[in-house]
C-alpha cells in the first residue's frame, strides 16, 4: 500500500503504518551514525538535552558525501543500522519514533519499538544519487567535527520509503522473503 | 626498462577514484537490467527500477553512486622492467586517493585506528596491492570497497574432507546471514585455496573481475552457474524486501593450496560493485 506520510511521526502515524508499506515522507528528519548515537547517548546519561528536540522525532542513518557546489547535500543513502542497535532503545525511551535506514535490527529494537509505537522505514541502500533528490533543505545543527556523521536537520519532500519493522513488530525483511517463497511453490 | 612518474601513477589514481565512484561499470549496469527483465515479484521490481534511476542519475549529474565512497582499494600490476621515479610509490597512490576523494567530492570514511578511531579527513590510506608481472607497464585498478557489504564477509579454514559440498554450504551460509545488510542485489566474491591471507585476497580479487566473465577451468565457471542459481532462490531479494534477484553475479578465484588445507573466502559486493582501471 502507498502512503504519505506528514512528519512529525505521531503515535497515531505511526500505528497506522504496517511492514510492507510504501511510504513517502514529507517534513523535518534527523541525521546520525555510530559516532552521533554514541555522543547523544552520552549526553542523555549526564542528564543533558540532545541537539534537537527527540519528540515524535526521525532519524536518518546516513554519512552524505560533500555536497557539490550548488548541491543541498551529497549523495545521501541509509547505512547499516544494525550499527545504532545499541542506542536506539535510548533514542526512544527519549521520544524519539522513527528510524530510516537498512538492514536488520536486533530483538532488543523490536521490543522497544513495540513499547515505544516505533517504526522502522528501509530507504535503498546503495541509492545515494536518487535519494538526494527528494533533500530540499539540509543544515549542520551538531558535532562539526565527526565530518560526514555529524548531526543534520534536514527537511525531506516525498522520501521514498518502505516500512521494514511496523509497532507491532511485523517484519519485511522475514515476511517478504517467506511470502516470495510461497509464490514459488 | 621503462621510466615512470610516481607523479603519473598519483594523477592515474585520482582520476580513477573519480570515475569508478560516479560511473557504474556497463557490465553491471547489465546484470542490473537483466535482473530486473526476469524479476518478477512486484516490490523487487520497484527497488530495481530506483537503483537503475539512482546510477543513471548519478551518471548523468557526476555524483557518487553512493555514499559510502568506500576504502580505496589499489591493484597495481608492475612490469619487471618499470622503474618508477620521481617519488615514493606508496606516498603516489595516497595522494592520488587523497586529490581524488576531496575534487571528486567523495566521502572521507576512513579511520586512522581500528580501536581508538578517529578521521583520516582525506580517506588515505589506500589498500593497496601490488603485483610484479612482464612487461614495461603499470596497470592501475582501484575499486572503492563500502563496508555495508564489507562486514558481511567470512574467510573458513576447511579441512579437505569438506569438500565442495563444505564450500558450498559456507557460500549459501555467508549469503543467506548477509540478508538485507549488503544492500542485496549483491555481487558474490569467492577465493578457494591459498594460504589465510592470499585466499581472502582473492575473493577480493574475484569482485574485479567483469560479471560477464566466467572462471577460465569449466569446473569452477559451473560452480559459479550452480551456486548464483541457488543464491537466488534463497528469496532474500533486492534490499532483502523478498524476490528473486538476490546476487547480480558470482566469481570465483583459485590457487593451488597445502595438503593439509582448503581454505574458502567470501566477500560480499553490493549492487554498487565499482572498479576502473587504466594501463599507464
Amino acid at each position: 500500500m502507498e502512503k504519505h506520510i506528514q512528519l512529525p511521526l505521531t503515535e497515531e502515524v505511526a500505528k497506522s503504518l504496517h511492514a510492507g508499506d510504501s511510504v513517502y515522507l514529507t517534513g523535518t528528519i534527523y541525521t546520525s551514525r555510530d559516532a552521533g548515537h554514541k555522543r547523544m547517548c552520552e549526553a542523555l546519561a549526564r542528564g543533558e538535552e540532545l541537539p534537537f528536540d527527540p519528540t515524535d522525532a526521525t532519524i536518518y542513518y546516513v554519512g552524505p558525501t560533500p555536497a557539490k557546489p550548488g548541491q543541498v547535500i551529497g549523495s545521501a543513502g541509509p547505512t547499516t543500522s544494525g550499527r545504532m542497535d545499541a542506542y536506539a532503545p535510548t533514542m526512544m525511551s527519549v521520544g524519539a519514533r522513527g528510524m530510516i535506514g537498512k538492514g536488520a535490527r536486533l530483538p532488543e529494537v523490536v521490543d522497544a519499538m513495540k513499547k515505544y509505537h516505533g517504526v522502522y522505514f528501509g530507504a535503498i541502500g546503495g541509492a545515494g544519487a536518487l535519494l538526494a533528490k527528494c533533500i530540499k533543505k539540509c543544515e549542520l545543527i551538531a558535532y562539526e567535527d565527526l565530518g560526514a556523521e555529524a548531526l543534520r536537520k534536514l527537511y525531506v519532500e516525498d522520501m521514498p520509503l518502505v516500512v521494514i519493522i511496523d509497532s507491532e513488530g511485523k517484519n519485511l525483511y522475514d515476511d517478504g522473503k517467506a511470502a516470495y517463497l510461497a509464490s514459488q511453490k | 626498462m621503462r621510466e615512470i612518474q610516481a607523479q603519473q601513477i598519483t594523477d592515474v589514481v585520482e582520476k580513477l577514484c573519480i570515475e569508478a565512484n560516479q560511473y557504474l561499470p556497463k557490465d553491471v549496469q547489465g546484470a542490473i537490467r537483466r535482473c530486473r527483465e526476469c524479476e518478477d515479484w512486484e516490490i523487487a521490481q520497484g527497488v530495481l527500477d530506483k537503483i537503475i534511476t539512482n546510477f543513471e542519475i548519478a551518471e548523468q549529474e557526476s555524483v557518487p553512486i553512493c555514499q559510502d565512497t568506500g576504502m580505496a582499494c589499489v591493484f597495481l600490476e608492475i612490469g619487471q622492467d618499470v622503474h618508477i621515479v620521481g617519488g615514493d610509490l606508496t606516498e603516489a597512490v595516497d595522494e592520488g586517493v587523497r586529490r581524488g576523494y576531496d575534487k571528486g567530492y567523495l566521502r572521507k570514511s576512513v579511520v586512522k585506528d581500528p580501536v581508538r578511531r578517529g578521521n583520516t579527513g582525506d580517506n588515505t590510506p589506500a589498500m593497496l596491492y601490488t603485483e610484479i608481472v612482464p612487461g614495461e607497464q603499470i596497470k592501475v585498478t582501484v575499486g572503492p570497497k563500502g563496508f555495508g557489504s564489507e562486514n558481511m564477509s567470512a574467510i573458513r579454514m576447511f579441512k579437505p574432507s569438506a569438500g565442495i559440498e563444505g564450500i558450498k554450504d559456507f557460500i549459501l551460509e555467508t549469503v543467506e546471514t548477509a540478508g538485507p545488510n549488503p544492500c542485496p542485489p549483491m555481487v558474490v566474491g569467492v577465493g578457494i585455496g591459498g594460504t589465510f591471507d592470499k585466499c581472502a585476497l582473492l575473493a577480493k580479487k574475484a569482485l574485479m573481475r567483469s560479471t560477464d566473465e566466467r572462471n577460465p577451468d569449466p569446473y569452477y565457471a559451473d560452480l559459479e552457474a550452480e551456486m548464483l542459481e541457488k543464491i537466488n532462490k534463497l528469496g532474500i531479494g533486492p534490499q532483502g524486501f523478498g524476490g528473486k534477484t538476490t546476487a547480480l553475479a558470482l566469481n570465483i578465484e583459485t590457487l593451488p593450496t597445502h595438503i593439509a588445507g582448503m581454505p574458502c573466502a567470501v566477500n560480499i559486493n553490493c549492487h554498487v560493485t565499482r572498479h576502473k582501471t587504466e594501463v599507464i
